[in-house]
């Protein structure tokens, strides 16, 4: 039985449907990761699971159990807000023992869980502090330790790394990998960044005007978005107009107008149907012109721009259709920005198990 | 444990820094109010504390036909009878009484106008504010016309009850100022981390409010120690208070040195108070996550 069951759930505010018949079911232990655009409706998705909205219709089940009328200091799930929301007259100390006493637990029960919890986030010695005397990323801790202290059955997670520099994202994500493994408690976090979705997550939820696009590990999502939208949203991905030539069983055959035709891996599509094909930057290879095709997709283009990232550099590459595609290569020579110059031609391609067909 | 690394030491959001000049000429007017009305009126008053009064009341010269008359005459007057320190006492009864109640009372309402509606909330303390708009004595002889049927004028509660109603406005307007700024997300966090209705109310809304409960109760403390028209139009003749004594000393005993020696009394009592509620209020000073 998965832990938590979210069945056809929507909740409106006037007019606006802001989480619309959404189903979804979390098993226990799991790193279950919700990502949308802004004002798709995570929060309010969140807020529903922690008891802070009542779904219009639709029913939450937690260990099979109804949530229904179940207040949210009665539910076993506690939330790390994207505010923190930490208690400014109480030490850190005094925040993240705030749910044992709710609890009820003795006074010794309550210190040793404290210090445990101090250690587990790395704030021994700031327990007598004062929120307002802390750093960005120390209260995003204590707000972290707080929210796990009393071992909830899940834990939401909205945005908490929201407001930290790109560097203690990338440690914090780290930490709080490793802390849900650690602790085993099963998470649902919510982010507006892809990146830190694929690095955490078990599962991710792509959410996109209250509804659920796609439900997958993060190699399905990237590699198997479902549609446009979770193909556009998670990573950057080339989006090319296709017509389907031929849907076989062994092959695809797709037309670019204007370009030639692309081969790729059998998929649901009819013979004649319109739809895009997505291929991922990384997945594209460029050929000095010239050389003889030995890619199974291989385009004349040129050169139109180049972006230098460091570890890679995009191009840019019109195709003669007016298309332009992103290609990216690792830069494995130091103090070299880039090996093509603007308006240079070339060929680009990609093998046919590359990419993806998405119906309209 | 280090408590405070330097790397660490408390941010304060109001100490930003300034140039010493500018601080300085910013704070030169206030300085000098306080100078020109406050430390001189104070002196003066210290001053006439040690004269002898004068036949048809003021003071007589501190230097007469080469003599000096400065006395201590009456703070030993004062420290001899103990009708003055009974009157002090019950001034500072029926003050902190009268604080209390207003505090009951006010906190409920200022926690209900800041959470109405936001469009709602200037009219509600447009309306705390509306009884201003009447004179004040009309409105302390109205409540001798409401108390005269309940046997009630005359008497203690009577000067308690006009306290009361004349010095809510300034409880409840801090109290107000201060719940409308709560983050409503620490309530959320406080209930999502299994703190129900009443605990939410003890351990986050009230020491949060506690900043407020500490201006709004001086506001109302300080004044009514010197209030003499409320105990002498609604009390009886044993219901007099500091300020009625005061005010008897300057206008009808013409005893200027007692009147002063009175008030500077009543202004080191108030001060040593207020210096102990500071102390009290200590543990938890702004800021917020
Ligand atoms: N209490 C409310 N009353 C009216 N509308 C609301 C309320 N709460 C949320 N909404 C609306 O519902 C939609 C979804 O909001 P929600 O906060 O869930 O978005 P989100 O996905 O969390 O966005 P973000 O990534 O910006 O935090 C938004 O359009 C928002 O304006
Ligand atoms: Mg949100």
């Amino acid at each position: 039985m998965a832990l938590l069951e979210i069945r056809h759930v929507s909740r409106r505010f006037g007019d606006l449907k802001a989480v619309d018949d959404v189903c979804l079911s979390i098993e226990a232990g799991e790193f279950f990761t919700l990502v949308g655009p802004s004002g798709c409706g995570k929060t309010t998705l969140l807020r529903l699971i922690a008891g802070f909205e009542e779904p219009d219709t639709g029913e939450l089940l937690l260990d099979g159990q109804t949530l229904a009328g179940v207040l949210p200091e009665q539910r076993p799930v506690h939330t790390v807000f994207q505010s923190y929301a930490l208690f400014p007259h109480m030490t850190v100390a005094e925040n993240i023992a705030f749910p044992l006493q709710m609890a009820g637990r003795s006074p010794d029960e309550i210190r040793h869980r404290l210090q445990d919890a101090l250690d587990l986030v790395h704030l021994a010695d700031k327990a007598r502090q004062l929120p307002h005397q802390l750093s960005g990323g120390q209260k995003q801790r204590v707000a972290l330790a707080r929210g796990l202290i009393n071992k909830p059955r899940l834990l939401l997670l909205d945005e908490p790394l929201a407001a930290l520099d790109a560097k203690l994202r990338e440690q914090i994500t780290a930490e709080l990998i490793a802390l849900q493994r650690e602790v085993g408690i099963t998470f649902i976090f919510v982010t507006h960044s892809q990146q830190e979705a694929l690095a955490v997550s078990h599962r991710i939820a792509v959410m996109n005007a209250g509804h659920i696009e796609q439900v997958d590990a993060p190699e399905q999502v990237y590699g198997y978005p479902r549609n446009r939208f979770v193909a556009d949203f998670i990573g950057t991905v080339n989006l090319l107009p296709v017509e389907v030539r031929e849907a076989g069983n062994d092959r695809l055959r797709l037309l670019v107008a204007g370009v030639g035709e692309i081969v790729s891996m059998p998929a649901a599509a009819r013979t004649g149907e319109r739809g895009a094909f997505a291929v991922r930057p990384e997945q594209l290879d460029i050929i000095a012109d010239g050389e003889r095709p030995r890619l199974d997709n291989q385009f004349k283009g040129t050169v139109q721009d180049h972006l230098y990232l460091g570890d890679v550099t995009i191009y840019k590459i019109a195709l003669p259709n007016g298309a332009v595609l992103e290609a990216m290569r690792a830069n494995a020579a130091p103090g070299r920005a880039r090996f093509l110059e603007r308006g240079e031609p070339v060929q680009v391609g990609w093998r046919r198990q590359a990419g993806v067909y998405l119906r309209d | 444990m280090t408590e405070s690394q330097p790397s660490n030491r408390p941010r304060d959001p109001a100490q930003t820094r300034r140039a010493p000049l500018t601080r300085w000429l910013v704070s030169l007017p206030p300085t000098l109010f306080l100078l020109t009305f406050f430390l001189a009126p104070a002196l003066l008053m210290v001053g006439a504390s040690l004269q002898q009064p004068g036949d048809f009341g003021g003071l007589v010269p501190a230097l007469e036909n080469g003599r000096l008359t400065l006395s201590l005459d009456t703070y030993r007057f004062f420290f001899s009878d103990w009708i003055y320190a009974e009157i002090f006492l019950r001034s500072f009864l029926v003050a902190a009484a009268t604080t209390l109640l207003c505090l009951l009372l006010a906190y409920p309402l200022a926690w209900l106008i800041a959470r109405s509606h936001r469009r709602h909330r200037d009219l509600l303390v447009l309306l705390v504010l509306l009884p201003f708009a009447s004179n004040f004595l009309i409105r302390i002889y109205a409540w001798i016309i409401l108390l005269g049927p309940f046997d009630l004028l005359y008497t203690p509660w009577a000067v308690i009850t006009g306290m009361v109603y004349v010095h809510l406005p300034f409880m409840i307007l801090p109290l107000y100022t201060n719940l409308e700024q709560h983050d409503p997300a620490l309530l959320e966090a406080a209930q999502d981390l299994g703190a129900g209705a009443a605990t939410r109310f003890w351990r986050i809304t009230l020491p949060l409010s506690l900043p407020g409960i500490w201006s709004g109760s001086a506001l109302v403390f300080i004044p009514v120690l010197g209030m003499f028209a409320i105990p002498e139009l609604l009390g009886g003749t044993r219901d007099i208070l500091i300020g009625n004594l005061i005010k008897e000393q300057f206008l009808d005993n013409r005893d200027w040195p007692l009147g002063s020696t009175l008030s500077l009394l009543l202004t080191v009592g108030v001060l040593l108070l207020a210096g102990l509620a500071a102390r009290a209020a200590r543990p938890w000073r702004g800021g917020t996550a």
